[in-house]
């Protein structure tokens, strides 16, 4: 439709219409304290937010299920000199991230509505540009695209940290940025390697390039970095509780509901299909670290007295649920050798990563609600919020419950399915990944008991106001995707189906026999 | 067409800056203060001219790609050099076109400055030129000599003496360290002219100890150029003492001609024992990546940390070289051009915030500059952004295509070395972007800045947002620039 329209793809219009719209708010400049009256800046930018999404149902609509190739593609030279194309496209696995970064970025816009006082339009024109790019991540079907994009995306959200965060939010965004640098560049040097050897960037050809199980290794392992800091997995993620904490509640959220999933949507895109044979020799240990996010950092986040903290914490144990996902399939591949138990693992983990993007951006925005009337995050500054917060608490309640991975709840659908896989891939995968239905509700559920419930703790719980309409609307919205998930799943498995089916096949036949 | 009619055409460029200096220079002698623009004026229209000269060179001998050499094969006119001359030209006049309202708020706005500016630039173009040691070294004279009066050009600051003297007391060894080398290599090859080097040296024995040593002294005179680490000293404090127009003529044009001589004697002239430079450059090159980028952190003084900078993107260029293969050369004169346009912007941004008189010197000064002037902020942030080389800027290219040649060259563990370096540098660069967008106080303001300098900073800026979205053209350019080496 809109390519009939304006010939431009529509993957296109998603990635410029907001980088546009952003230049243009940043061009507006900043009139301080202009609270009352119109705002125009948040106007334009709800407008330019919920039009990107309407565009964007089009890729939902007009997807075909029944095949794992691309699709919406564009394909234009680029660096002509290089063989760099703008090549987009999207399957099964990138078109519902787009959504979910579509879709959450005008609640983003709708939470900062009133909150953000200081130098509102750049605040919004930061998150609008930030979404083009991630939407450009997900298209990208040329691996030097892919890298811009990638990396592109961690100046809006280094200056968003910086200057809308909280007291020790330098500290945070510096390394933020650090450590997701030092982990791309060695992307860069695989990408540039395996165009040395294909002649091409396109990422399609990567996947078709065969190499050796040297080669393999050395291309997982700096794809590795890239990702693992992204994800982030245990050891390598101690930058994401400091940007959780100081980041302001849109950044929060923007963070865990879809830049996380950058890393376990590059170990889809890149390592599982390019090397194989390399994922395979060290599935071991990307089981082992995925099960320690899962059980280690889960006793973590129990222990952690700041809410915006045991949220972060919690994202990283539901995130090491994606990867462990992903990566049981060489375990059930020895075991049994079963592919419906891969498709499991691998839809589930897409499934989590989905959830995930909805829950622990909703469980961010009620933490931003507190925060905005007591402006605490500790744990103990709160307590009965439901005698004086009931529409909230509500929300909140069943937030934490999705995030508890309850059946009904999307948080439900991808913990069972991975749970599943792990037992065609053995016990113990099994046991300990359950585990994480223990300990998740117990975080969780303890964290509920502490802020909502029991008597009213002191004179500031006493005196919070409900959620204002705007407040609810925006959790309604989310709640509306957390159930819908939970009791409604088949249609994303639908659109995941053919891109899951080929992708196990790709793991499973070798490189090595191929190229040799 | 008779030979000495050929040889002139060939150097018409050169003839005509040097006739275009010497009425500069008569002019200005008959003008009062008061009417210096006159001068500044006259400089400018010089420029455009040249360029145009270097863009439409009469034809005949000189097709728009082909070469034509001059003066018994001393001096060549190729691709790369008019790709070289037409980014100095470029560079110069942007230089100028900052410098004017910074001079004239501290009663330096003087003919001499574009006088100098101008020879420094005829030097840069001969360098460009050049196809013999000899006439390499009388370009790099020509140039040096400019630099060192540029940066005492303040009288007044003992500073800027101080600099200077260091400048040219370095300079001057490093100029004798060259010469030593040329003469060495000459009494090896019995040549001077770089198209006779090669041929000369046949095949390189094992004994030609004298060969080596020459080289070795060229190679320190090249990277003297250059300011690579551990002949940089002079960079930081002359950055810092000269005044800040003059710095940023110092950091953007000459790393031009740096590079020309190092192309010139080096990969055309001896590529016969590549290896052996490589390895030298190699040493080079990992030194200033670390040594300036950790050097950079610990700075306070704004020039001071963009002098370290400097350094840094050295060992990158240097890198190139280190590849060997034209690839490399290729990625080291492309990260070259974008260095010019970067260092132009970034010490051009400190020039026009002290445009009205208060020197912008510490980092602390930019603190909050985002609420006084937030546009140039912003075009910061790109210059700041484009040097850490995060895309979609032009700097990012500048370093893949280094580090493309590089694995093609199989230098691993060289490619691993520059980016952890640079992903250390990202820190010195985020804080500059961190004071002026997260902090508070500063007085640095770009208020009451002339439009013309407000206009050549946001080119300047964007110019590097525009390579990075479409680098196809300039990339090729360079690429077939040097394509004929």
């Amino acid at each position: 439709m809109i390519e009939s329209m304006f010939g431009i793809g529509t993957l296109s219009v998603l990635i410029w219409l907001p980088i546009l719209g952003g230049l243009l708010l940043l061009a507006m400049g900043r009139k301080e304290g202009a609270a009352t009256g119109l705002r125009l800046d948040r106007l334009l930018a709800l407008a330019i937010s919920v039009l990107t999404f309407v565009l964007s149902l089009p890729l939902w609509t007009g997807f075909d299920p029944a095949t794992a190739s691309m699709q919406f593609v564009e394909r234009v030279p680029w660096i002509r000199s290089f063989n760099v194309e703008y090549y987009l496209g999207v399957d099964g696995f990138s078109m519902p991230l787009i959504l979910l970064t579509t879709f959450l970025t005008p609640i983003v816009v709708l939470a900062g509505w009133e909150v953000i006082e200081k130098r509102s339009a750049q605040y919004f024109a930061s998150f609008l540009i930030l979404e083009g790019l991630m939407v450009g991540v997900f298209a990208a079907l040329d691996g030097l695209l892919f890298y811009v994009f990638w990396e592109a995306m961690l100046v809006p959200m280094f200056i968003i940290i910086g200057v809308w965060g909280g007291e020790r939010r330098v500290y945070a965004t510096v390394k933020f940025f650090l450590y997701t640098f030092l982990g791309s560049v060695f992307m860069l040097v695989a990408l540039i390697y395996m165009y040395l050897k294909s002649g091409s960037y396109s990422i399609l050809d990567f996947q078709n390039l065969p190499l050796t199980l040297t080669e393999q290794t050395l291309i997982f392992l700096a794809f590795l970095f890239a990702f693992a800091v992204k994800v982030p997995m245990w050891p390598v993620h101690t930058w994401l509780p400091d940007a959780h904490v100081e980041a302001p509640t849109g950044g929060s959220v923007i963070l865990a509901a879809v830049l996380l999933k950058m890393g376990g949507y590059g170990f889809i895109r890149f390592s599982l299909p390019i090397t194989p044979d390399a994922s395979g020799e060290l599935a071991w240990l990307m089981i082992a670290l995925s099960l320690v996010a899962v059980v280690y950092i889960g006793l973590v986040a129990l222990v952690q007295k700041d809410m915006k903290k045991l949220i972060a914490y919690s994202s990283i144990a539901h995130m090491g649920f994606v990867t462990l996902g992903f990566f049981l399939a060489w375990a059930i591949l020895d075991r049994t050798g079963s592919e419906s138990g891969i498709a499991m693992g691998l839809s589930g983990g897409m499934f989590q990563m989905i959830s995930h993007g909805f829950v622990s951006g909703a469980l961010f925005l009620c933490v931003g609600v507190m925060y905005d009337r007591l402006h605490s995050r500790q744990i103990d500054a709160y307590g009965g919020v439901v005698n004086t917060m009931p529409k909230f608490a509500a929300f909140m309640v069943l937030f934490a419950l999705a995030n508890a991975g309850l059946p009904g709840t999307s948080g439900f659908v991808g913990e069972f399915l991975v749970i599943l896989a792990a037992f065609k891939a053995g016990f113990w995968y099994a046991f300990l990944a359950a585990s994480t239905l223990i300990l998740g509700a117990a975080y969780t559920l303890w964290l509920v008991k502490r802020v909502i419930f029991g008597a009213v703790a002191n004179e500031g719980v006493a005196g919070l106001t409900d959620a204002s309409r705007r407040e609810l609307f925006v959790l309604a919205l989310v709640a509306a995707g957390v159930l819908g998930l939970g009791l409604w799943p088949a249609p994303l498995a639908d659109v995941m189906a053919a891109s899951i089916d080929n992708l196990v096949t790709q793991i499973t036949h070798s490189k090595l026999q191929a190229g040799l | 067409m008779n030979p000495m009619a050929q040889d002139l055409i060939t150097i018409w460029p050169e003839i005509l800056l040097a006739g275009g200096i010497c009425l500069v220079l008569m002019v200005d002698m008959f003008l009062r203060d008061s009417h210096r623009d006159v001068t500044y004026l006259i400089t400018i229209v010089l420029l455009v001219g040249l360029a145009w000269a270097l863009v439409g060179l009469p034809s005949g001998a000189m097709a728009p790609e082909g070469t034509a050499t001059a003066f018994g094969g001393s001096f060549i006119s190729d691709p790369l050099s008019r790709v070289l001359k037409l980014f100095a030209v470029a560079a110069v006049a942007t230089v100028f076109l900052y410098s004017r309202p910074y001079l004239r708020a501290r009663g330096l706005h003087l003919g001499e400055f574009y006088v100098l500016g101008l020879f420094g630039l005829l030097g840069i173009l001969v360098l460009a030129s050049s196809y013999s040691l000899l006439v390499s070294y009388l370009g790099l004279e020509l140039l040096s000599l400019s630099l060192y009066a540029m940066v005492a050009f303040n009288r007044e600051s003992p500073v800027a003496a101080e600099a200077a003297m260091k400048y040219f007391v370095l300079g001057a060894i490093a100029s004798g360290t060259l010469l030593y080398g040329m003469s060495l290599v000459y009494g090896v090859t019995g040549s001077l002219n770089i198209g006779d080097l090669e041929a000369a040296i046949g095949r390189p024995e094992a004994g030609s100890m004298m060969l080596w040593v020459g080289l070795a002294f060229l190679v320190a005179g090249v990277a003297f150029k250059f300011g690579a680490v551990p002949f940089h000293m002079w960079v930081p404090d002359v950055y810092q003492g000269a005044p800040t127009a003059v710095t940023l003529y110092v950091g953007t044009a000459p790393k031009l001609g740096a590079l020309a001589l190092a192309i010139r004697i080096l990969v055309e002239g001896l590529p016969a024992v590549g290896d052996l430079w490589q390895v030298m450059l190699a040493a080079l090159a990992v030194l200033s990546l670390v040594l300036g980028n950790v050097a950079a952190i610990a700075q306070t003084n704004v020039r001071r940390m963009l002098a370290y900078s400097t350094i840094a993107h050295v060992g990158f260029i240097l890198l190139g070289f280190v590849a060997g293969t034209p690839e490399g050369i290729q990625a080291a004169l492309f990260y070259t051009l974008v260095y010019v346009i970067m260092a132009a912007g970034s010490f051009g941004f400190l020039v026009l915030l002290s445009s009205r008189g208060e020197e912008v010197e510490e980092l602390d000064d930019l603190r909050g500059l985002w609420q006084r002037s937030p546009w140039f902020a912003l075009m910061m942030v790109l210059l700041m952004v484009s040097m850490i080389g995060v895309p979609p800027l032009a700097g990012f290219y500048a370093k893949w295509w280094v580090l493309s040649a590089l694995l093609e060259a199989d230098h691993v563990g060289l490619a691993l070395a520059a980016l952890v370096a640079s992903v250390i540098g990202a820190y010195y660069y985020l804080r500059v972007i961190r004071l002026m967008l997260f902090d508070d106080g500063g007085q640095a303001t770009a208020a009451g800045v002339p439009l013309d300098v407000r206009v050549v900073l946001s080119v300047n800026a964007l110019l590097l947002l525009l390579i990075g979205l479409l680098p196809d053209r300039l990339l090729e350019l360079c690429a077939r620039a040097a394509a004929l080496i």
